[in-house]
């Protein structure tokens, strides 16, 4: 049973470079399937490129999926990162 | 064999063998394969050297630039382990039997173009990094080195068409002995960051990079302007010698460093140095500068997504003059636009971008990003000598309305209860024929002037300074440029204040004795360039070379002018 969470964007230049990357490399420290939603659109949080291609502005509303073993400790330990840079809230 | 001319662009001499820093040629052909594990496999090979390979450049950017520049490359270390990205180019390998290189191009073609298409310029500039990181790839399946100054480890010189600051910026001085380039002049970046890491170098080949093979022995003469390639053992052996006298005649310019800059009769001009960051601090006190001439407060601006903070400004700004102790430190303010764009700013592209929205232009119609930087000037200004100049001041109104806003955030600041210091002389940079023309009316209300010869020659002669077919209109001993330089000198004098030059020129040994006699006050140079400065005035008679004056300036062509120094102070 997956579990989500939604976030809204507070960071002014969006989902960038480096924000992205320490997101990426978190999720890929859990087995579980982890996903980035925004607009409709879907991609896998394990995927630099997915995550930056959805090119989420600031205010953007998004919502974080993990289904897998692990899949508490994984939308907690990214939420926490999307708190510690700054990115949202 | 073959030997090139081009400008010597920083002093010294370098003998190491070549390295090619140019784009590969990466064409390939597409093929069938038959077995597509053997291709997989060269695949993954390519994608585990690259990984190394920019883990050892994020490790020298963070050593060189510091951790937020070396983040970039985390984001490309991940691009190479992307499943999106992998996955696909597996599956294009045995779905459609084709070769990795060919599976790699189209797999990657479609993030650019995707990345291309985005509405976000700075997602769209994104396309850019997938790009260099799939190239880099590329090059390894096809087996051609991708060139990186970060992976160079051993003594080598650097040829390149170019050299950008990031690529300058990774350079490492143990390993690289000298550069030289096809393109450029004494003021291209190329040459003044050379002339700051203090190694040799030779611009403006024209065709290092054509003539030069991997491997070939090289002798770069920074001195002279000379490239000598697969040099003869005779060739070897006076060019040894002629490193060993430059560093001996290194050791005796540094018996200087900590005396003051006197002529022979005892005229004492101060040398000072142009920097571009707090680290180039220490390179101005190893060369015994008397203060800085020219803070380029730019690269607080450039490679940025946004712009720098009050706070991060005032850090910067604190900690050069701190590092200077009661040494002046004259702070140019921002100086952007034109051909130095920032991409944040989004300003429409020009037809003239010299002659139009830049530095004072810009800083007084966006008054909140030039009252950001003078707040956190005027907070800096009690750990130091502080003076502050603007560049490109064109008339008295832009000055005085310049000065109104530092004035204003000065008000600002004391309301607030912070302490500002009373003693920060105001100035402007002379870099406009029509602010040189009147310069007796400005000097009634500035403190100083700094002359900005490099604009000031190419706005002078109408001549721009970016391109080479016109690059001979570049002279800065010109009978006219002399008489402008004179006005300012004389138009300072006559109001008591002082009159110094910032431009290449002011380290120059031919205009060094020119400027002594007009009677400038202060010259502001490449660091490496105040030694011998310092030891030429030494021997230079201020009054014989004022004597010489309205002869200098009745004078008809540079040439002239050339002839007559050279010959009155034997060079």
């Amino acid at each position: 049973m997956a579990i989500e969470k939604t976030v809204k964007i507070t960071d002014a230049t969006g989902v960038h470079a480096r924000p992205a990357t320490v997101l990426v490399n978190k999720a890929g420290n859990f087995s579980s399937d982890s996903k980035i939603e925004y607009n409709g659109k879907s991609v896998n949080l394990k995927s630099i490129m997915g995550v930056m291609s959805l090119g989420i502005p600031k205010d953007a509303e998004i919502k974080i999926i993990a289904d897998g073993d692990d899949e508490q400790e994984a939308i907690d330990a990214i939420y926490e990162v999307i708190k510690q840079e700054g990115l949202g809230e | 064999m073959n030997n090139l001319s081009g400008i010597a662009a920083s002093n010294g001499i370098a003998i190491a063998k070549a390295y090619i820093l140019a784009a590969p040629d990466l064409s390939f052909e597409k093929k069938k394969v038959e077995n597509t594990a053997t291709e997989i496999e060269r695949l993954n090979k390519a994608l585990e050297i690259s990984k190394q390979e920019l883990e050892k450049i994020k490790e020298n950017a963070r050593k060189s630039l510091g951790d937020e520049h070396a983040e970039i490359f985390s984001a490309h270390l991940l691009v190479l382990s992307d499943p999106e990205l992998i996955n696909p180019i597996q599956d294009k390998i045995k779905t459609d039997q084709v070769n990795a290189e060919a599976a790699l191009e189209d797999v990657a073609n479609m993030f650019i173009d995707m990345f291309k298409a985005m509405e976000n310029e700075y997602m769209r500039e994104r396309a850019a990094d997938i790009q260099d990181v799939t190239k880099r790839v590329m090059a390894h399946l096809l087996d051609v080195t991708f060139p990186d100054p970060a992976l160079i480890d051993e003594e080598v010189v650097v040829i390149a068409e170019d050299l950008t600051p990031s690529d300058t910026a990774q350079l490492n001085k143990q390993f690289v002995k000298g550069f030289t380039t096809n393109i450029g002049g004494r003021t291209s970046h190329s040459a003044i960051m050379a002339r700051s890491l203090e190694i040799p170098a030779v611009v403006g080949t024209k065709t290092v990079t054509e003539e030069v093979k991997k491997d070939d022995m090289l002798i770069v003469d920074g001195i002279d302007g000379k490239v000598i390639i697969n040099p003869s053992e005779e060739e070897l052996a006076t060019y040894k010698q002629k490193q060993e006298d430059f560093a001996k005649q290194k050791e005796v310019w540094a018996q200087l460093k900590d005396e003051p800059t006197i002529s022979a009769d005892g005229t004492h001009v101060e040398l000072v140095a142009n920097i571009g960051t707090p680290e180039d601090v220490v390179g101005v006190l190893n060369n015994g500068g008397e203060g800085v001439g020219l803070y380029r407060t730019e690269f607080l601006y450039m490679g940025k997504s946004e712009l720098p903070t009050e706070d991060e400004q005032f850090e910067a700004y604190k900690s050069v003059l701190e590092q200077m102790g009661e040494k002046p430190v004259v702070v140019r303010t921002l100086d952007i636009g034109g051909d130095k764009e920032l991409s944040y700013l989004k300003l429409p592209e020009e037809m003239n971008p010299f002659l139009g929205f830049r530095a004072i232009r810009l800083c007084l119609e966006r008054d909140d990003i030039f009252r950001t930087q003078l707040r956190a000037l005027l907070r800096a200004s009690t750990y130091g000598n502080l003076k502050i100049m603007f560049p490109m001041i064109a008339t008295l109104d832009e000055f005085r309305q310049a000065k109104a806003l530092l004035l204003e955030e000065k008000d600002n600041l004391k309301n607030e209860g912070v302490s500002v210091s009373d003693d920060i002389e105001i100035g402007i940079m002379v870099e406009i024929p029509s602010t040189a023309v009147i310069a007796r009316q400005f000097a009634k209300e500035v403190d100083f002037f700094s002359i900005g010869t490099n604009d000031l020659i190419q706005y002078t002669m109408a001549a721009d300074r970016m391109n080479e077919r016109v690059s001979y209109l570049y002279q800065p001993y010109h009978p006219a440029i002399l008489s402008l330089v004179n006005n300012v000198i004389e138009a300072a004098h006559a109001e008591g204040k002082w009159a110094g030059m910032c431009g290449e020129m002011a380290g120059d040994s031919i205009a060094i004795p020119i400027l002594l006699g007009l009677g400038l006050d202060e010259f502001s140079m490449s660091a490496t360039s105040i030694l011998p400065a310092r030891t030429q005035i030494k021997d230079l008679s201020k009054d014989e070379l004022a004597s010489y004056k309205d002869q200098l300036l009745a004078m008809s062509t540079a040439d002239e002018v050339e002839a007559f120094i050279r010959e009155k102070t034997n060079q």
